[in-house]
C-alpha cells in the first residue's frame, strides 16, 4: 500500500515537519514580496514570442508546397503551440500571473490553444490533481483512468494493453487532456452520472470543433491550392506538441521516486504535510533556460507542485532553495536527464501491464511506488534514522533510501 | 440572421463602436481561436485592440502644485461620447502591477480627434494618483474602462444650477461647465468653491474668466484658509434662492454628509446630486465587514476569519469554488466595489480586481456581482 504515515516515511518528527512548512511558507512568501516589473516583462516577452511565432509559422506555412516552407512553419507552429500549452496556458490557469492584476493574463480569462476546455482544466488539474497529487483513489492524473502506474491500482485484464494505451495517450495527448474531465474511473464505479458525462462532452465537443476547423478547414482553405500540405503541416504540429507535452508531464509523475499515497494519508493531513506530499510525489528533470522554457518550466515539476500559483520564471531560484530544504531535511529531491526519467516512466508502465504476481517487488516496496513499510521488510536499516550522535548529521529518508538500495532483501519476520 | 449572429459569436463579449466590426473581427477569429485578431494586432499597436480598452498618455500638465490634467488618445472600441460629469476607469502598471482608479472627465464628450482628458491631484496617500501626476510620462500605454457614472446634467437644463464644490471636487463641474461654455448653453449657476489657497485653485484662471465674462456665472470663492470651511448655513446668506436651484455637490466625505443632511431636512433632497469620490470604509483594522451579493440581494456581516466564499455559501448562493485553499483559482471573481483582504498574504484587494473567494475575507465592505 502506498504511503500512509507520510512523518515515518520522511524520517521526519512533528517538529521537522512544522519547521519545513514554515521554510516553505517563507520561500512563498519571499517570491510574492519580490514579484515586479521584471516577471511582468518576461510573461509580455513570452506572449509576443509565441504570438509571433503562431503568426510567423501560419503564413510561412501558405507557402508549403515548398520543402522548406513547410518545414520552417511547421516547426514555427509546434514552436508556438508547446509554448502556449505549457508557459502560456498550463501556468496562466494556475494563476501565477493573477498577481498583476491584468484582465488579459489572469486564470479567470484565459482560454488556451488545445482541444481542452479551460474550464473544465481548472477543476480536473488545479483543483483534482493539485489538491489531491498522487492520492491512489482521488488524484485521476494517477494514470488517468486508463493506465496503470503503480502497484496500487488493482490489475484488471485490460491492463495488457498499458503500453499501447500509453504510446496512444502520447500521441493524441491533447483529445486525452479534453477527455480527462470524463472522469472515466468515476463513471465506471458509477459515481458519476452518464447524464453529467454527456453534458461535459458536449462542451469538449465545441472547443475540439473550433480547434479542428482552424487547423483542418480554414487555414487549408485559405492557403488555396497548398492546401494539402498545410493540413500535413498543422497535424504535424499538433502531434509533435502532444509528445512533447506528454514527455514533460510524465516525467514529472511517473519516475522512481515520484511517491503515491492513501486516502488515510490525505484524510490526517495538515498544511506541512500537503507540501511534504507534494515534494515526495513530485519529479524533477535536469533542463537548461531553453528546456525550461519550452516546458513551461515544468522541469520543476516539484517546485511547481509546492507552489503551483507563483511564477513559472522563478521556479529555478526558488529550486535552489528546495534543493537546500532537502539537503538539511536529508529528503531526496528527485531529478535526472528528460531521456533517464522518461526511461524510468516508460520501464513502470510497461512492467504493470502485468498482474502483481508476476511482479518481483511489492506494493510496500517497488521502484514507483513505496510505503513506510518498506523500511521495515528489510532487516537493519531502522536503527539509522535521526540524528547522528557520532557526527550530529541528520540521517534521514535519502540517507535510507540509499542504503536500502545496499541492503539485502530479506522479509521481516 | 443566425448567420449573422455565428459570425460574430466570438467578439460577443466586445463592445465594438460599429456594430458592423464585429463581424469581421468574429469571422478572423475562426482562424486566431481562442484569441480574438485584437490579440495579435495590439502587439503591433497596442491602441489596436476593443478587447481590452487601451489609451497613450499624449501630455500631462501641471494645474497646480500637486495637480496635473492627463490627456489620453483613446484606442479601439473606446465611446465617442459620453456625458460631462462621468468619470473614468484608469488602469496604471507599476511595479509589473495593474492598478485602478476612477477619475472624472473634464474634457466634454464631443471631441473630434479621440483624446480624453482626466486632472488627478496627487494625494500623499495616493499611490496612483501620485504616479500619474508625478510619473506618467508621455506614450505611456494605460487601460481604460468605459466612462459612467450619473452625476451629470440632464436634459433639458434646469433654470437654476448650484454646484458646490471643494478641492479636486471640481473637476467633474468643470467638465459640465466646459460643455455649457461649448455649447452657449447659459444657465443661472452660482458655483461655490473651496480651497485653502488661491495657488491651490484648480483651473482658477479658467473660472475667474468664466466668472467675468459670463453673466450667468457666479463663483464664490471659499478660500478655507482665510474664510473657514465651507458651512452649510452660509447658503441662506449668500445663495439665497439656492433652494430653487438643483445642486451638484462634489468634494470631501464631510461637506457632502452636511449637505445630504441639510437637503434631506429641507425635504429637497431630489435637488441634489452628489458624487462621492472616496468609499466610505468602516475601518475598524481591515477585519471583517459586510459582504453584498448584488445578482443574489443578500449581504451579511462576517468576522475578519470568515472567508467570503463560506459567506456566501451560508446565504444559500451559488458560489464557485475548488480545493478551497487557495491553489486552483476556481472560485476567482471579479470584486465590484470595496476592498477585500486576502488571508494567506494579508494584502488588500479593492475594486477592479478579481478576488479568489476561498482565501479573502471582506476588508470594511464589499461587493460581489453573484
Amino acid at each position: 500500500m502506498a504511503i500512509t504515515d507520510i512523518d515515518q516515511y520522511a524520517h521526519l518528527t512533528d517538529a521537522d515537519v512544522e519547521a519545513l512548512g514554515a521554510e516553505l511558507d517563507a520561500i512563498r512568501r519571499d517570491i510574492e514580496e519580490s514579484r515586479g516589473e521584471a516577471d511582468a516583462r518576461y510573461i509580455r516577452r513570452a506572449i509576443t514570442v509565441q504570438r509571433s511565432l503562431a503568426a510567423g509559422g501560419r503564413v510561412v506555412l501558405m507557402f508549403s508546397n515548398r520543402k522548406s516552407a513547410w518545414v520552417a512553419g511547421t516547426a514555427m507552429l509546434s514552436l508556438a503551440k508547446i509554448i502556449e500549452n505549457m508557459e502560456l496556458g498550463h501556468n496562466v490557469m494556475h494563476g501565477q500571473w493573477d498577481w498583476m492584476n491584468d484582465p488579459e493574463i489572469h486564470s479567470s480569462s484565459w482560454e488556451w490553444d488545445t482541444t481542452c476546455p479551460s474550464v473544465q482544466w481548472k477543476h480536473s488539474h488545479n483543483f483534482v490533481h493539485h489538491k489531491y497529487t498522487n492520492v491512489v483513489g482521488m488524484d485521476d492524473d494517477v494514470g488517468y483512468g486508463i493506465l496503470r502506474v503503480t502497484r496500487d491500482q488493482p490489475w484488471e485484464w485490460w491492463n495488457v494493453g498499458n503500453p499501447i494505451y500509453n504510446f496512444t495517450l502520447g500521441t493524441f495527448f491533447e483529445y486525452g487532456v479534453a477527455l480527462h474531465h470524463l472522469e472515466t474511473e468515476k463513471l465506471r464505479k458509477k459515481e458519476k452520472s452518464y447524464r453529467q458525462a454527456l453534458k461535459d462532452l458536449r462542451i469538449i465537443g465545441r472547443k475540439v470543433g473550433k480547434q479542428a476547423a482552424k487547423d483542418y478547414l480554414i487555414f487549408p482553405a485559405l492557403a488555396g491550392p497548398n492546401w494539402k500540405s498545410t493540413i500535413t503541416a498543422n497535424f504535424t504540429s499538433n502531434i509533435v506538441r502532444n509528445y512533447w507535452a506528454y514527455m514533460v508531464i510524465f516525467c514529472g509523475h511517473f519516475p522512481d521516486g515520484a511517491e503515491k499515497f492513501t486516502v488515510e494519508e490525505y484524510e490526517n493531513e495538515d498544511q506541512p504535510r500537503w507540501y511534504l506530499r507534494q515534494m515526495l510525489g513530485s519529479a524533477n528533470f535536469r533542463a537548461g533556460p531553453l528546456m525550461r522554457f519550452m516546458s513551461g518550466n515544468l522541469s520543476h515539476q516539484i517546485e511547481h507542485h509546492l507552489f503551483p500559483d507563483l511564477p513559472s520564471s522563478r521556479y529555478e531560484e526558488i529550486g535552489v532553495r528546495v534543493r537546500e530544504l532537502c539537503d538539511k531535511y536529508d529528503l531526496p529531491y528527485t531529478t535526472g536527464s528528460i531521456v533517464h526519467q522518461y526511461f524510468q516512466s516508460f520501464r513502470t508502465i510497461t512492467k504493470l501491464a502485468l498482474p502483481n504476481a508476476l511482479l518481483k517487488a511489492t506494493t510496500d516496496d517497488a521502484p514507483e511506488t513505496a510505503s513506510e513499510l518498506r523500511f521495515a521488510v528489510r532487516e537493519g536499516v531502522q536503527d539509522h534514522f535521526g540524528v547522528d550522535p557520532a557526527t550530529g548529521r541528520r540521517r534521514g529518508l535519502r540517507t535510507a533510501l540509499r542504503e536500502l538500495k545496499k541492503a539485502p532483501v530479506r522479509a521481516a519476520a | 440572421m443566425d448567420l449573422l449572429k455565428w459570425s460574430k459569436r466570438p467578439a460577443v463579449g466586445v463592445d465594438a463602436k460599429k456594430p458592423q466590426v464585429n463581424i469581421v473581427r468574429g469571422l478572423i477569429a475562426r482562424a486566431t481561436t481562442p484569441l480574438l485578431p485584437d490579440d495579435y494586432l495590439h502587439l503591433v499597436n497596442p491602441l489596436w485592440s476593443a478587447r481590452e480598452l487601451r489609451g497613450r498618455v499624449i501630455d500631462v500638465v501641471r494645474e497646480t502644485e500637486d495637480t496635473a490634467t492627463v490627456t489620453i488618445r483613446t484606442g479601439w472600441g473606446f465611446p465617442d461620447s459620453y456625458k460631462p460629469g462621468q468619470y473614468v476607469g484608469i488602469g496604471l502598471q507599476v511595479a509589473g502591477r495593474w492598478h485602478w482608479r476612477s477619475y472624472s472627465l473634464t474634457s466634454i464628450g464631443d471631441e473630434v480627434d479621440k483624446t480624453i482628458a482626466i486632472t488627478v491631484k496627487a494625494n500623499p496617500d495616493g499611490f496612483l494618483s501620485a504616479h500619474l501626476v508625478e510619473g506618467v510620462s508621455p506614450g505611456t500605454i494605460i487601460r481604460l474602462a468605459a466612462p459612467k457614472g450619473d452625476f451629470h446634467l440632464p436634459e433639458p437644463l434646469p433654470d437654476g444650477l448650484l454646484f458646490i464644490t471643494a478641492g479636486s471636487g471640481i473637476t467633474p463641474v468643470m467638465s459640465m461647465l466646459r460643455a455649457l461654455r461649448a455649447r452657449d448653453q447659459q444657465p443661472d449657476i452660482v458655483h461655490v468653491h473651496s480651497a485653502p489657497t488661491r495657488d491651490d485653485v484648480i483651473f482658477l484662471e479658467e473660472m475667474e474668466k468664466m466668472d467675468g465674462d459670463l453673466l450667468s456665472y457666479d463663483l464664490q470663492l471659499q478660500l478655507t484658509r482665510e474664510k473657514g470651511k465651507f458651512n452649510i448655513d452660509q447658503l441662506d446668506s449668500e445663495v439665497p434662492d439656492w433652494r430653487d436651484r438643483s445642486c451638484w455637490a462634489c468634494g470631501p466625505v464631510a461637506m457632502l454628509d452636511t449637505v445630504e443632511e441639510r437637503y434631506a431636512e429641507e425635504g429637497l433632497r431630489e435637488q441634489l446630486h452628489i458624487e462621492r469620490f472616496a468609499i466610505a470604509r468602516t475601518d475598524v483594522g481591515g477585519e471583517g465587514g459586510t459582504v453584498t451579493f448584488t445578482k443574489s440581494d443578500k449581504s451579511v456581516e462576517i468576522d475578519g476569519a470568515t472567508t467570503i466564499l463560506e459567506a456566501g455559501e451560508d446565504l444559500g448562493i451559488q458560489m464557485p469554488f475548488g480545493c478551497r485553499m487557495g491553489i486552483c483559482q476556481t472560485c476567482v471573481v471579479p470584486l465590484a466595489a470595496g476592498y477585500v483582504r486576502d488571508l494567506r498574504s494579508g494584502d488588500e484587494h479593492r475594486e477592479g480586481e478579481r478576488i479568489q473567494t476561498c482565501i479573502s475575507s471582506v476588508s470594511g465592505e464589499c461587493t460581489i456581482d453573484l
